[in-house]
């Protein structure tokens, strides 16, 4: 199967792709993007999201023939150039960031939270990053990173 | 330094340090590339050519395997090489303390999940199906899947001689006590996994001398290195590892892998082989917590000191030792908590079954014990009628107190200071008319607006141990290079020793920058190019690695100064290294570093041990069997529905003393960390094995905390520096996850009025249908 597909804005083919292989595994092996992480393969773990038309799902529950002439963009695809998103920015400074392995697909439902929440209360956060699974940081110093990026988002 | 995050910031509060030396908190070096998604993990490993190996696993706890058809695999297209244990060229056993593991089970099978054979093949998925074409003929054996039956003389024998790994008897005091107050208790812990999030994975790439270079997710590369030696039959020198991007470890990397079955693909493929598991097979791929089965006994004055303790502690250690000795080890020797005992008896025991393999996890052997310690503590509390609080801190051991083994606490051991502080922290608000759904028992599946939900406060304390014990040569090697690079001085720091997420390069940053002066440092590769760094374990590398790069930093400087000595024919002794400067002793400038370098660089390589422990007696259990010891309080607060059995941890507040932080912000990300697995265990992680089946082998049946169980933590932080570690350091990882589940336990007993004496406490035993 040949896929194409329009990865982080730049038109992507890539050919004998087999039938069952997620999206996840395309990005990743295929498309040289394996910045989207390949935790549970279930859908349980938010370590492998990113937004297809815009809509952040979980890539792995994604088979790769559904992303044909569809838009994906990975969190290899949020800091312009050099410079990071400020929800990246917060995630380093607040040392919301241990083995990391997590961080990818938190960086994408923190991203996409604030552009539909700009000013999210707590709770509002803990329901939106409830389907991420972070196992080294107890996700405290993630809440601050998500208040930090917010609130430099309502100074920008 | 304290924190309280419940509020919108953090803020942390030190005295003014130079920024990017030991006591600020620099950003970790790696969390731009960890970020943006370019940071290489062990999974994301690519190679031009490179095949995929797979794992062919038992699906029986225990059979004798009578023969292996592997020629319909091999017809598979795309299959490049398919493997035995045949095909081990070496010993077929690995182990981190005994080799009765092997590489690819021959004759036996031990547990459910062991690795019978290995497919290398250009697709993955390709691999998989060749597999499954494996013809293995299995006589299916009893298996012994309990045990307290498997120390049963005539159960059978996982293991020749039998099923005993360890006995650790402890003795001291009178030999038969007794006290006007005796409670007692039996306690049941379930099997915790590690959940670390990058599931196991390496690329093992073979080299033109014959030999194996392999880039794999792990604690410690040397003891691998040692193991993968002795399995393919291979000189050190031939067998080379680098630390790939490790997606978090807590114990469960310590063994091997993928690491000996990708070398074994790959040389004989001739092909870069990568070997990634998914959730499932890491499931079955790593030893776990040890599952415990307790009966403790306090005797007490009737004013609550204690006067006596016995203890029984059952470990089932599953089909293969792993570290199990250690575990019992530490089961025995610090499982009465940090408190004074005149006479204590304790028998810890770690057995073989047919269960999976048990070994290390943050906490290591205290986690399981706190449990029963902390809830009789509260059962002699209640019975004598003393505050829970107050009874620990009567009985809390201060320095200079020998402990169960007869070991002095030669350093600060605040155990009434830290009850203290998380006693005094204000408590949440209580719970109004109208709360929000997501901060109540069931959150976002609204289950209550606040019928039914009581709330419950829990108090526990611990300490661990820090670094390897009973008279392991527990070191670390460092190698520091300085030298001027573009006019600017650059020292290159480089240790052996993993990092897993919890900031040890960082660390090696700070040290090297405020014993140096330097600003820019250099963190090598982590490889076996240079001498072990010990294990990423029992919460020991910023005390011991830490060390070894203070010493190598120290040897660097020392030959700089001998260096300017001689250009300035002066004494060493009367000279400073001040930044890029060489000083006199008045603090004038002398000379410059560039000037003394010019184009060399000094560098040197130093082993750093701590000061030795020693075994403990067989008989008696005594000797000082220990380096360190940290100690760590936890206050939790829950609401639980009492009619369905749910629970919502309000508030989790911690103090702990980690003698120096030298990288504050860190010591407070492991403190939150650790508390959020010790929570896990005290509510819903378990893996639940049947008849040596293991039936929740994933993410959707094996919870873990979320971001909504998780509630806002206050953190204090003490600083008593340890005099015989480097700047006082006391290990960090490890305490948060000891102490914060048995106060979340006892919280949810103070709430349902209900005994609860088995973790992780399920909503069935809260309703009790």
């Amino acid at each position: 199967m040949r896929i194409t597909t329009r990865v982080n804005g730049t038109e992507q083919e890539v050919d004998d792709v087999w039938a069952g292989e997620s999206l996840l595994y395309v990005l990743r092996e295929r498309m040289g993007l394996p910045g989207s992480k390949n935790a549970c393969e279930q859908g349980e773990c938010g370590s492998c999201t990113v937004y297809l038309d815009g809509e952040p799902v979980c890539s792995c529950l994604v088979a790769a023939g559904q992303a044909i002439g569809r838009e994906v963009t990975t969190v290899e695809g949020l800091a312009d150039g050099e410079r990071l998103h400020p929800v990246q920015e917060a995630f380093v400074e607040c040392g919301a960031v241990q083995c990391g392995f997590c961080t990818p697909g938190l960086v994408v439902a923190a991203h996409d939270l604030l552009a539909r929440v700009p000013s999210p209360s707590d709770p509002e956060i803990r329901e939106a990053l409830a389907g991420n699974l972070c196992r080294c940081t107890g996700y405290e110093k993630i809440l601050d990173a998500v208040r930090l990026a917010a609130e430099r988002q309502a100074q920008a | 330094m304290s924190t309280d995050t419940g509020t919108a910031t953090t803020t942390t509060t030190t005295t003014t340090v130079p920024p990017g030396r030991i006591g600020d908190s620099p950003l970790r070096p790696d969390g731009t590339l960890k970020v943006t998604g370019e940071f290489a993990y062990a999974s994301d490993l690519w190679h031009d050519e490179m095949a995929w190996g797979v794992t062919l696993r038992s699906p029986h706890p225990h059979a004798r395997i009578r023969g292996i058809d592997i020629t319909e695999a091999l017809t598979v297209p795309g299959v490049w090489a398919v493997l035995t244990a045949d095909d081990v060229p070496g010993e077929n056993a690995f182990g981190l303390e005994h080799a009765d593991q092997p590489v690819l089970a021959s004759e036996f099978v031990r547990y459910e999940g062991e690795p019978v054979a290995l497919v290398a093949a250009d697709h993955p998925e390709t691999a998989r199906r060749a597999a499954k074409r494996i013809r293995v003929d299995y006589e299916v054996l009893p298996a012994v899947t309990d045990a307290r039956r498997a120390m049963d003389p005539d159960a059978p024998a996982v293991h020749r001689p039998g099923n005993l790994v360890r006995h650790l008897r402890l003795r001291r005091g009178e030999e038969n006590p007794t006290a006007p107050v005796v409670v007692s208790l039996d306690f049941e812990v379930g099997m915790q996994d590690q959940a670390f999030l990058g599931p196991e994975s390496g690329l093992a790439v073979p080299a033109e001398d014959g030999g194996i270079d392999l880039y794999v997710a792990t604690q410690w590369l040397h003891v691998d290195q040692r193991q993968i030696c002795l399995a393919l039959g291979m000189p050190a020198e031939k067998v080379r590892l680098t630390l790939s991007g490790v997606g978090g470890a807590f114990g469960g990397r310590e063994d091997l892998s993928v690491h000996v079955h990708a070398c074994l693909l790959a040389l004989r493929t001739g092909k870069p082989v990568k070997m990634s598991y998914g959730r499932e097979e890491s499931f079955y791929g790593h030893v776990h917590r040890h599952p415990a089965t307790m009966t403790y006994e306090f005797g007490a004055e009737r004013d609550g000191t204690l006067v006596y303790a016995k203890a029984y502690v059952l470990l089932d250690g599953g089909a293969y030792a792993s570290s199990t000795n250690a575990v019992v080890g530490n089961a025995g020797t610090l499982g009465l908590g940090p408190y004074r005992f005149p006479s204590v008896a304790v028998d810890a025991y770690g057995v073989f079954t047919n269960n999976p393999p048990c070994g290390a996890m943050r906490g290591f052997g205290c986690v399981q014990a706190a449990f029963a310690h902390e809830a009789l503590m509260d059962e002699l509390a209640d019975t004598v009628g003393v505050d829970r609080v107050a009874i620990r801190q009567l009985n809390g051991m201060r320095e200079g107190d020998l402990n169960i083994t007869g070991q002095v606490i030669d350093s600060a051991a605040p155990v009434g200071e830290l009850l203290q502080i998380v006693a005094d922290f204000p408590l949440p608000p209580e719970r109004g008319e109208g709360a929000d759904p997501r901060s109540l028992p069931g959150a976002v599946n609204n289950t209550t607006h606040g019928e039914g939900v009581v709330r419950g406060i829990g108090y526990a304390v611990t300490y661990k141990n820090v670094g390897f014990s009973e008279g392991f040569d527990d070191y670390s090697t460092a190698r520091v290079r300085l030298e001027m690079t573009g006019g600017e001085a650059v020292a290159t720091v480089h240790t052996a020793a993993a990092e897993v997420g919890q900031g040890l390069i960082t660390v090696e940053q700070q040290i090297c920058r405020t014993e140096l002066g330097v600003e820019r440092v250099v963190v090598h590769p982590k490889d076996t190019a240079v001498g072990s760094g010990g294990s990423t374990s029992a919460s020991r590398q910023t005390y011991v690695t830490g060390g070894a790069v203070k010493a190598a930093c120290e040897a660097v400087r020392a030959a700089v100064l001998e260096r300017a000595a001689l250009a300035l024919a002066r004494p060493a002794a009367d000279l400073r290294l001040d930044g890029e400067k060489i000083v006199g002793s008045s603090g004038e400038v002398l000379t410059g570093l560039a000037e003394v370098l010019g184009d060399d660089a000094v560098e040197e390589t130093v082993e750093y041990r701590h000061r030795p422990t020693h075994a403990i007696d067989p008989e008696t259990g005594q000797g000082d069997a220990h380096v360190q010891f940290a100690f760590s309080a936890h206050r939790a607060v829950v609401d639980v529905d009492v009619e369905l059995g749910l629970v919502k941890v309000v508030a989790l507040d911690t103090a702990q003393d980690v003698g120096k932080a030298i990288n504050p912000d860190a010591v407070v990300g492991q403190i939150q960390g650790g508390s959020a697995q010790g929570m896990g265990l005290a509510l819903m992680e378990e893996i639940v094995v049947t008849d040596g089946h293991v039936r929740n082998p994933s993410f959707t049946d094996y919870l873990i905390p979320t971001i909504l169980d998780m509630p806002p933590m206050r953190i204090e932080v003490l600083e008593y520096a340890d005099p015989h570690a480097p700047y006082g350091v006391r290990g960090v990882g490890e305490p948060p996850t000891i102490s914060s589940g048995p106060a979340v336990a006892a919280a949810v007993r103070a709430a349902v009025g209900k005994p609860l004496r088995r973790v992780p406490i399920r909503p069935e035993h809260i309703t009790g249908t």
